[in-house]
């Protein structure tokens, strides 16, 4: 059945005076990324789709494969479904080897795939230590491996970074990177930091007050200045890129739809590799024309198509370069200065660029 | 004392302690099966039940031992409620019996199994539990896998606790039991007696050894205590 190419998740959950409804569906490849802000029912959500949430009604399938229906509720450890937790929830009296076959026994998965995840998570200097011993960045590593040593059918992370402070996010992350491309399960995957969305997302569900706000390809959404996202202190627009060279001080020149831009990068990114870029509103002004003397090196032809005013005395441009939507966040008296108008060509000037390894 | 050495008239203390370890062996054993999922119960249940109960498994704690003694010995009589089930099973009445005295020693030493088995599965985080279950083991599996070990401590302190203090009643033992040497004459009853008898020599010895025999037990319980604390910290 085509019916079947997909996921299906209908659910609803009632809990004092808070109501989660959503009714998704979501693609069966890739990472779908919940965000919200906390309280908004994000995290119910996955604990519904694990079965942790027994009151939850309504429609739980990924494929072919029937969670729970309106004739069936599969408790928990009959889904195939591998969580991580946002403290990891590593059980404290098992070495971290033992930890990491708790599940991979249990499901009868292969020995290749736990061997594999081993490695691939640079475990092996680790399965002889007790949970407790172990830093939060290391416990995360091991909570994913035992996930996915299951060989789960959906891979659900529940914040797994939130615990974790900036420095161990930044270990974290290109390991999260590298599940995503090489698991081959498709994740759903929930926080309310945008910066993981920007970097993780393929699928994006805006969750609010338990209802979903949009649900679509990641970039779109994103992009979208009609939602709530695009009013945010950090709004801003993400971007495909490739990397076209990289000098040896660091400076990168990336091809992106807007045009050339050039970023700086500690990391060393080889020349054409893929990657996502993201440009803060509060990182783009305006100019009427191209200034010469400028220290900025990255300069982008934009016509102007609205101007919406936020609070602060502030306005936000909507800018249109080369078909690709760009964010300029500037004072209200600039723009007045400027005289800008929509239908407008102007020059927008990117401060910062900030590339999303 | 005579008869310490032929085994065919064992001495006084010897029969009474017989009496009192099989009692306290029995009644330890019963406890840590019915205290079990009781304990789990009062620790995860949010049902109007759980204060009435709890507090009903708590009341020997408070109660004179008397009291419980006499209700039970009502229960227990021929004609009582717990008489009649027991004598219509062909299991004749358990007042002054040592079956009797289980019963009696099982509801008096409860709290003290039950306690620490409560707050030590109080204790267990539920996203441990809950990861438990994502990672394919079902209820059963998880009782023996996560909890059974993460309350091994609390299991020991029950059982030693429970043991202990059934060894040390005195007052519902001699409301139920009665007095019948080899059958329900436990050891705190025999010292009694003792003392009664100005038998003060024998008493000296009797109490001196269940001094040093409670008194260990509880050392132990103290260093086990400390040992699991350092091999968590």
């Amino acid at each position: 059945m085509a019916e079947d190419g997909d996921i299906r998740l209908d659910l609803r959950l009632a809990r004092g005076d808070f109501t989660l409804a959503v009714d998704l569906r979501l693609p069966l490849d890739g990472t779908t990324v919940v965000f919200g802000p906390s309280g908004c029912g994000k995290s119910s959500l996955l604990r519904a789709v694990a079965g942790l949430e027994p009151c939850a009604r309504g429609c739980v399938r990924i494929g072919a494969e029937v969670w729970q229906d309106a004739a069936a509720f599969l408790p928990p450890h009959r889904r195939r479904v591998g969580m991580v937790f946002q403290q990891a929830a590593l059980l404290p009296h098992l070495r971290v080897l033992d930890n990491l076959c708790y599940g991979w026994k249990r499901a009868g998965a292969a020995r290749a795939r736990l061997d594999d995840w081993i490695e691939r998570l640079a475990l092996a200097p680790l399965l002889d230590r007790l949970p407790a011993t172990l830093s939060g960045g290391e416990r995360q590593r091991v909570a994913l491996a035992r996930a996915l040593a299951c060989e789960p059918r959906w891979l659900l992370l529940d914040e797994p970074l939130s615990a974790l402070d900036a420095e161990r996010r930044g270990e974290i992350l290109p390991y999260l990177e590298a599940v995503r491309r090489e698991a081959g399960v498709p994740i759903l995957h929930v926080t309310h930091a945008i910066e993981e969305v920007s970097r993780l997302a393929d699928h994006l569900v805006l969750l609010d007050a338990g209802r979903v706000t949009a649900s679509g390809a990641a970039l779109e959404v994103l992009n979208r200045a009609d939602l709530p996202l695009a009013l945010r202190e950090d709004a801003g627009v993400v971007l495909p890129a490739r990397v076209r060279t990289r000098d040896a001080h660091g400076l990168v020149l990336l091809d992106t739809a807007a045009g050339a831009l050039y970023a700086h990068s500690a990391a060393a990114v080889a020349q054409g590799t893929s990657l996502r870029v993201r440009i803060q509103a509060r990182d783009v002004s305006l100019a009427l024309s191209r200034s010469e003397d400028s220290s900025l090196l990255n300069l982008v032809p934009a016509r102007l198509e609205a101007l919406d005013a936020l609070p602060g005395g502030q306005v936000q441009a909507r800018l249109c370069a080369s078909g690709t939507t760009l964010l300029a966040r500037i004072s209200h008296l600039s723009a007045q200065r400027l005289g800008l108008r929509p239908g407008q060509t102007l020059w927008a000037q990117v401060k910062a660029v900030a590339l999303l390894l | 004392m005579t008869g310490w050495i032929d085994p065919a008239h064992a001495p006084a203390w010897a029969l009474a302690a017989w009496v009192t370890l099989k009692l306290a062996g029995l009644t330890t054993l019963i406890l840590l099966l019915l205290g079990t999922p009781l304990a789990w119960w009062l620790a995860r249940t949010r049902s109007l039940w759980r204060a009435p109960i709890g507090a009903l498994v708590s009341l020997p704690m408070v109660l004179p031992p008397t009291v419980l003694g006499f209700y039970l010995l009502i229960a227990l009589a021929p004609e009582g409620v717990f008489g009649r089930t027991t004598g219509a099973l062909g299991l004749g009445a358990w007042a002054f019996t040592f079956p009797g005295l289980v019963v009696a020693s099982v509801l008096y030493s409860m709290p003290f199994v039950v306690h620490p088995l409560q707050s030590g599965f109080a204790a267990i985080p539920a996203p441990l539990l809950e990861a438990a279950a994502t990672l394919r083991a079902g209820p059963l599996d998880r009782f023996f896998s996560v909890i059974l070990p993460l309350v091994r401590p609390s299991f020991l302190t029950a059982t030693l606790l429970g043991f202990a203090h059934t060894v040390g009643e005195f007052g519902v033992v001699l409301m139920v039991g009665g007095n019948i040497e080899g059958q329900t004459r436990v050891l705190s009853v025999l010292l009694y007696d003792q003392v009664e008898a100005m038998a003060y020599g024998d008493a000296h010895r009797l109490a001196a050894g269940l001094l040093v025999f409670s008194f260990g037990l509880l050392l132990v319980m103290q260093w086990l205590g400390r040992r699991t604390a350092v091999a968590h910290g």
